[in-house]
């Protein structure tokens, strides 16, 4: 869908406009306000490129005083804890989203076939989970005493796979978009259901895969909490684990080098670790802030289409 | 294609009949039911631990079966602490505030951004105005720390420059109601007021074509036109937020505040009190904990869902 920002696009737009002080005022409202999002992520990256000396001097800054790559070098040079936590983040991110949009899909698709025998046990199936949940100790108990999820990449995938909230976004648009006689004359030409939904349904219906792809693939990148929650294993973290737990301890780094044959004190003499702090924040920021600009349509298509009701 | 009455007839000439179709159809959602009976209504069940002296060794079924029942103690021993009130204090009183600014903030500066003269910029503010919405709460909370860190942090070096003292931001628990308050606006603007937005450019020109032509004023049809008409958008949104009433973004008030002991007066709700106590395996308070919070929750949609029906039956979600 696309946004329009004055209200109206008839001839009257230009006549009928708030006066020009009123404007004025309201885009330096507007300046002020977009200033304050975006400025605390380019403080950010500004301490990534800050040398790690003027930190330990002066503290962090607005703008760097002394410029350095230091801390993107560092994490270059001993890598493989974070190029192995980009690689549980890309994985867990592609895989989960996959999985998601076809648990979720196929669902929405079942359930909005109104001839469907199960249509209203599924229904319910679905729906009993929004208004009641388990809770967070009784659920954390199930996936790791009794699935076996503790520190297992499933973990991180599975519990996030499906909401019901996307489901009934999907089912919306199947009822609202897909004609019947679509589906039925491909009944009649003998197709099988899961036929029809796989070469039939799911192509043309990008719009809403890509809606539910892009809420699941922002909130599998950004998650931290299964991770806080199942992951003991260094191994297994995302990028938000390992910089949730530098936040907490900026020497986990160092730990990780030393177990690679460096001497633990002159590593952590040597390492940067605010600045190594901050560069893994713009690590996680960096594709998501190119990203949603892009995509935010979708997203603004995908909230319109949630909130309509079928 | 068949007509609807016909598909009715259909239906009712054959009652209870299997078709090859409902057998793929089942087919198609079983994976899908399989993960929600795994990830949603087993735990359902798990909940009777709540009434459980549980203990954390083995498997689990057989410790559910073999752990003897207390009774509503857990419950006892949740609410006689001191700290409940506080708790509950804290979860309800930030969720009012959330919902107040949540929803009188957005709708301000959704009307505003849709009078600026020029689309262009409007487009650039809530594009910026978007970012920290999709922000994880674990950079946020180092974005958090760049500002607030005692020794190196942004504030502190603007202070002690201006000639003033460093404060230990982290310690200090009068200051993160606002900062908590604040970071909640931060992160939920821009989402907020695309919701809004999308429902002021979808209203029918019309209306304000002819409020024009009657000689309304900006003001007049902002106030007339514009806010009446999002009111059922704003009930809604409302409605569902009071739903939530009795939970809280974790991240907000454990990531972001570091876990701080300091701040615990200020900055404890129910998500962040059940989580500590599962992580040091005070199980059975958690659990209580986490059993009101499902069941207050659940009256709590029903009823909010109920007053929706009331005050417009297409908007409710039953």
């Amino acid at each position: 869908m696309r946004i329009k920002t004055t209200i109206s696009d008839s001839g009257l737009e230009k006549f009928n406009r708030t006066s020009n002080v009123t404007n004025l005022f309201f885009n330096l409202v507007f300046i002020f306000l977009a200033l304050v999002c975006v400025i605390p992520v380019v403080v950010v990256l500004s301490i990534s490129f800050s040398s790690e000396a003027s930190i330990r001097e002066t503290g962090y800054h607005l703008l760097p005083t002394v410029l350095s790559g230091e801390a993107y070098g560092y994490i270059v040079k001993q890598g493989t804890m974070i190029l192995r936590a980009l690689g549980v983040s890309a994985l867990v991110t592609v895989a989960g989203t996959v999985l998601g949009v076809f648990l979720t899909t196929s669902m929405g698709y079942v359930i909005s076939r109104p001839t469907y025998k199960l249509k209203g046990f599924l229904t319910w199936v679905v729906f009993i989970p929004m208004v009641f949940n388990g809770g967070l100790v009784s659920s954390y108990f199930i996936n790791s005493n009794l699935l076996g999820l503790k520190d297992s990449v499933w973990a991180l995938i599975l519990p996030l796979a499906v909401s019901s909230f996307n489901v009934i976004i999907c089912k919306t648009f199947f009822k609202s978009t897909i004609p019947d006689g679509l589906v039925e004359s491909a009944e009649i030409d003998g197709a099988s259901q899961l036929r029809i939904f796989f070469s039939i349904i799911l192509p043309i219906s990008l719009p809403v895969i890509a809606t539910i792809g892009l809420f699941l693939c922002f909130g599998y990148w950004n998650d931290w909490f299964q991770s806080m929650l199942y992951i003991d294993n260094q191994n297994l973290y995302s990028l938000q684990a390992l910089l949730n737990s530098l936040m907490s301890n900026v020497d986990a780094l160092a730990k990780n080098a030393a177990s690679m044959g460096v001497s633990y004190a002159v590593l952590v003499a040597t390492m940067p670790k605010e600045s190594a702090r901050m560069a893994v924040a713009i690590l996680i920021v960096l594709p998501v802030a190119f990203a949603y600009p892009f995509f935010q349509k979708y997203f603004i298509s995908g909230l319109t289409v949630g909130a309509v009701k079928g | 294609m068949s007509s609807k009455a016909e598909q009715k007839e259909k239906r009712k000439r054959l009652p209870f009949r299997w078709h090859k179709q409902d057998t793929e159809l089942t087919l198609l959602a079983l994976p899908t039911t399989i993960w929600y009976i795994l990830f949603c209504f087993l735990p359902m069940f798990g909940i009777i631990i709540a009434f459980k002296n549980f203990r954390i060794s083995g498997g689990f079924l057989s410790n559910v079966f073999k752990s003897p029942w207390v009774g509503f103690k857990n419950f006892e021993f949740l609410f006689k602490s001191n700290d409940a009130w506080v708790i509950i204090r804290n979860t309800i009183g930030y969720n009012i505030i959330f919902i107040i600014l949540g929803i009188v903030l957005p709708v301000l500066f959704a009307i505003m951004i849709g009078l600026l003269h020029s689309r262009k910029a409007s487009k650039v503010y809530q594009t910026m105005m978007f970012l920290p919405y999709f922000l994880s709460w674990v950079v946020v909370s180092a974005v958090g720390w760049a500002f607030l860190s005692f020794d190196k942090g942004i504030v502190n070096s603007m202070l002690v420059n201006m000639g003033g003292d460093p404060v230990n931001w982290y310690m200090e628990p009068s200051y993160w109601p606002f900062f908590l308050i604040f970071l909640n606006v931060w992160k939920g603007l821009g989402y907020g007021m695309v919701i809004y937005l999308a429902t002021i450019t979808s209203l029918d020109s019309t209306y304000y074509e002819a409020a024009i032509i009657d000689g309304a004023s900006i003001w007049q049809q902002t106030r007339y036109i514009t806010l009446p008409m999002l009111k059922l958008v704003i009930v809604m949104m409302f409605i569902l937020s009071v739903g939530r009433i009795f939970y809280t973004d974790f991240g907000l008030f454990y990531q972001v505040t570091r876990d701080s002991n300091s701040l615990f007066n200020v900055a404890t709700t129910i998500d962040v009190m059940v989580y500590k106590q599962l992580k040091t395996a005070t199980v059975g308070m958690a659990s209580a904990a986490a059993f009101v919070q499902s069941v207050l929750g659940c009256a709590t949609i029903l009823t909010a869902n109920w007053i929706v029906r009331k005050i417009d039956s297409d908007s409710a979600m039953m």
